[in-house]
């Protein structure tokens, strides 16, 4: 479980790896948190590619990054969903909060 | 209908226990020869209520969480949630989906994605005296492969 952050031109990508569950969200959040208030990115990725679990506690990871984004006007970019974390996103239909999309780019 | 196979287990509700409860369920509900899709359903189920027993049950507080897991000669997999924490007030508004009772960052979708990954969902609840949430879901049966 981690994440890695990397910050170009303004745009910051958090890339999430190992599972999101309730008990490792915290600390996920925590490390996005701390630098996305820093830097106010005009746009925060999600790279979901590396992650091999993830239960709604990684929905409420993402709403909750959106509504940081919105502070200073930044949007959210879900990227790379593997295909069995895909039936959970979209039972939770993220699409108005943020843009959920295959690849990184 | 008498199981094939059934295990019982219990931990306290830390969140460290949230991987190995649903880790466990699945480690037994494999031997039913499951496809990735199927163990992953149940996998996410027992870890959204598993989370509702640390996050609401006992929130502030660890008691137990117990886990039973019966596996049937058609298919079907049951799992058995259960806790002694504060219990639920009115069951029917906890199951709505984005419900919920904390602020911060739960996204409310807990019963909702264990009513749409499993099959069955049943939940059971005295104020002050627990919680039992049980679920049920067939495995689709495989023609053996041999080699």
């Amino acid at each position: 479980m981690g994440v890695r952050l990397i910050l170009k031109e303004g745009v910051l990508t958090a890339v999430l790896s190992g599972e999101i569950d309730h008990h490792t969200a915290r600390e996920l959040r925590g490390e996005i948190d701390a630098t996305a208030s820093r830097v106010k990115p005009k746009k925060l990725i999600l790279d979901f590619s590396a992650v091999q679990f993830m239960d709604s506690s990684g929905i409420g990871l993402i709403m909750g990054r959106c509504k940081l984004m919105q502070m200073w006007s930044g949007t959210v970019d879900v990227v790379r969903l593997p295909p069995k974390i895909q039936k959970i996103v979209s039972l939770a239909g993220l699409n108005q909060l943020c843009t959920i999309r295959g690849e990184a780019d | 209908m008498k199981p094939v196979n059934e295990m019982s287990l219990s931990f306290p509700s830390c969140s460290a226990n949230e991987a190995f409860g649903r880790a466990a369920v699945s480690a037994f509900v494999a031997q039913l020869d499951p496809t990735v899709d199927e163990l992953c359903d149940i996998k996410t189920a027992v870890s959204e209520a598993v989370t509702n027993c640390i996050v609401h049950a006992y929130r502030n507080t660890i008691g137990t969480i117990y886990i039973t897991c019966r596996l049937y000669e058609n298919g079907e997999v049951m799992v058995r949630i259960r806790d002694r924490g504060c219990g639920i007030e009115n069951v029917e508004q906890a199951m709505q989906p984005l419900f919920t009772t904390q602020e911060g960052e739960r996204a409310g979708l807990g019963f909702a994605v264990m009513q749409s990954f499993m099959d069955r969902l049943h939940v059971f609840s005295k104020p002050g005296k627990g919680t039992v949430v049980t679920m049920k879901k067939a495995i689709a049966r495989r023609p053996a492969v041999h080699g």
